[in-house]
């Protein structure tokens, strides 16, 4: 009987466990160790942000899913891995640091056939003075990363719509909160739900609302922009963002690292080298991502960590981390298959696994501070890749070791991706976006990088609807309801 | 005569001044029930072309 361990259960993770479970069935034994009880789908925490729905809307119980699923849960955070075991223990092992079920702060080794590790960003608040590390919740700002960062979101937005409808203007400054980041679309997203609720609330005429990000062009988003078919022409995703966010009625400063955050203000740097405030009212600031620190040691118990995960703490995979400078990048050093190039029973899925560089063309200020935003994994990707991931090791449980990998590569696959800028039956709109493929390949798409003909976006109510129909199809599928296998990721 | 919205949009400010900007019709299409109903479908069939094309 063989066990597959794998770490962390969000996006990712919770579809690698439950297809793993599906195939391996009950001859072998899946464990998930993931620190949270619940299990959240992140796009919809945007519209926790503006109270448009509640924390338990958008989030359920894993124990039972667990259990029907037959899968082991130990509710804990993953801390170190021991690939080749230790003096005492032949088998590798995970340590594990309980954080619920009543064993809050124990440890325990959890040993291993195969590991996933599937652990996500560790949301680094301490890259940037000021944006919130120790209060995990922002400090002077506030961020909708997790349901409990919406909910306070939510209510510090409900104080400044008070203050405006007792007449004192307020100030939105909403983006990115350090000059390495990526998730500029759920930023996007959130600042364009907190324009179309201060209409709603009447009190929009109050609101200045400024977008500050470290995108060098309005519409990068992290994948260097994208071109879309529009009415015959094709045309850079720069056109339609700052379209819409005239049309909106925000500004926007980008190509900006933000250095510092105080009560009320930022201070940044941008990327012509020059420096200055800016003052807020309410910000939502989204911090860096990193990894989340595990460690590796070898077996007589030294620090392996450096041979496991790359600098930023993201474990290493099949990739090309050697490609060099950004002329020298190709698609094809995007990896295919996730698994670890020292120790082949480990793999990395959705966020956690380390890119060979940024997607966006790399940009740094004249006095040397990087300001480019790291590639995004979103949902689709995540979900593909674990399934991959979960499929691979499967066939090595059943098949052997000479099993064929599964493969999906960011540089061949597509993602849909649906943006919100507004909730509303009937009122609300979104951006429904298609890219193909996520990593552009100048090899094969010289000019955009991207095959036209599947990379498209418009903005619209149907839009809305698609996301309102995702929120509510995705925890269908993460609750294993009958028929879940058929929705895809 | 009332000022058009993009009259007011693009005298916002510089940033504003050379973006593309819809008119009232553009706009009123977005949320019509019967165009949008038909862009859902449309935007549901090529959303599932990328992703079967990406499993
Ligand atoms: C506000 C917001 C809005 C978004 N909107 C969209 C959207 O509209 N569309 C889209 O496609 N994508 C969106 N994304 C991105 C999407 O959420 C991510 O792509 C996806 O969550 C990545 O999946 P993951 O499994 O890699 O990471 P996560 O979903 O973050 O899961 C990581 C898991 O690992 C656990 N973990 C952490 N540390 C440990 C440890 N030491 N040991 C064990 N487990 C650990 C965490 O608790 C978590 O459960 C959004 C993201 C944000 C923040």
């Amino acid at each position: 009987m063989a066990r597959v361990v794998i770490l962390g259960g969000g996006v990712s993770g919770h579809t690698a466990a439950t297809f793993a479970a599906k195939w391996l069935g009950s001859s072998h034994e899946v464990v998930v160790v993931t620190p949270n009880a619940k299990w959240n789908w992140i796009p919809s925490n945007i519209w926790v942000g503006v109270g448009q729905m509640t924390k338990e809307e958008v989030t359920f119980d894993l124990d039972p899913v667990y259990k029907k699923a037959g899968i082991t849960y130990k509710q804990a955070k993953a801390v170190s891995l021991n690939p080749e075991g230790s003096e005492s223990e032949t088998q590798p092992f995970v340590t594990i640091e309980y954080t619920g079920q009543g064993k809050e702060g124990e440890s325990e080794d959890v040993t291993y056939d195969y590991v996933i590790n599937a652990t996500g960003p560790k949301l680094n608040f301490g890259a940037t003075p000021g944006l919130g590390e120790g209060s995990q919740l922002g400090e002077h700002t506030v961020s909708v990363c997790t349901a409990d960062h919406a909910e306070h979101a939510n209510h510090k937005f409900l104080e400044s719509i008070e203050k405006m409808k007792a007449g004192e203007r307020q100030k939105f400054l909403i983006g990115t909160g350090h000059g390495m980041c990526t998730c500029q679309g759920a930023a996007f997203e959130y600042i364009f739900n907190i324009e179309h609720e201060l209409k709603k609330a009447g009190v929009r005429d109050m609101a200045d609302i400024k977008w500050i990000s470290n995108e060098s062009f309005l519409g990068d988003f992290g994948m260097g922009g994208l071109h879309m078919k529009v009415g015959g022409y094709v045309v850079s995703s720069k056109i339609f963002s700052e379209s819409l966010y005239a049309e909106r009625g925000v500004d926007w400063m980008i190509g900006a690292h933000v250095s510092k955050v105080e009560a009320g203000s930022i201070d940044y740097e941008l990327l012509d080298g020059s420096t200055g405030s800016e003052s807020f009212d309410f910000a939502m600031l989204i911090p860096p991502f990193a990894g989340v620190g595990l460690k590796a040691y070898a077996k007589d118990g030294s620090d392996i960590t450096d041979t496991v995960f790359a600098p930023n703490g993201f474990m290493k995979v099949d990739a090309n981390y050697a490609a060099g400078a950004y002329e020298n990048w190709k698609a094809s050093d995007w990896p295919r298959t996730y698994q670890n190039p020292t120790y082949s029973n480990m793999f990395a899925c959705g966020i956690a696994f380390a890119p060979p560089h940024i997607i966006s063309k790399p940009m740094s200020s004249p006095n040397g501070t990087p300001i480019n935003p790291t590639p995004p994994r979103t949902g689709m990707p995540s979900g593909i890749i674990g399934k991959a991931v979960a499929h691979s090791v499967c066939d090595l449980v059943t098949k052997g070791e000479g099993a064929h990998l599964h493969e999906a590569s960011m540089a061949e696959m597509g993602a849909a991706c649906v943006a919100s800028a507004g909730k509303g039956l009937t009122t609300g709109t979104a951006a429904a976006m298609t890219v193909f493929p996520v990593v552009p390949d100048f090899e094969k798409y010289p000019g955009t990088g991207r095959d036209t003909d599947y990379t498209f976006g418009e903005i619209g109510l149907a839009g809305h609807w698609i996301k309102h129909i995702l929120h509510h199809m995705f925890i269908y599928k993460a609750k294993l309801k009958p028929g879940w296998t058929l929705i895809p990721e | 005569m009332s000022v058009k919205q993009e009259e007011v949009n693009f005298a916002r400010n510089e940033q504003s001044e050379t973006t593309m900007m819809p008119g009232k019709f553009a706009t009123a299409m977005r949320t019509n029930l019967i165009w949008q109903f038909i862009r859902f479908v449309i935007i549901n069939l090529k959303m599932l072309v990328v992703v079967s094309k990406s499993h």
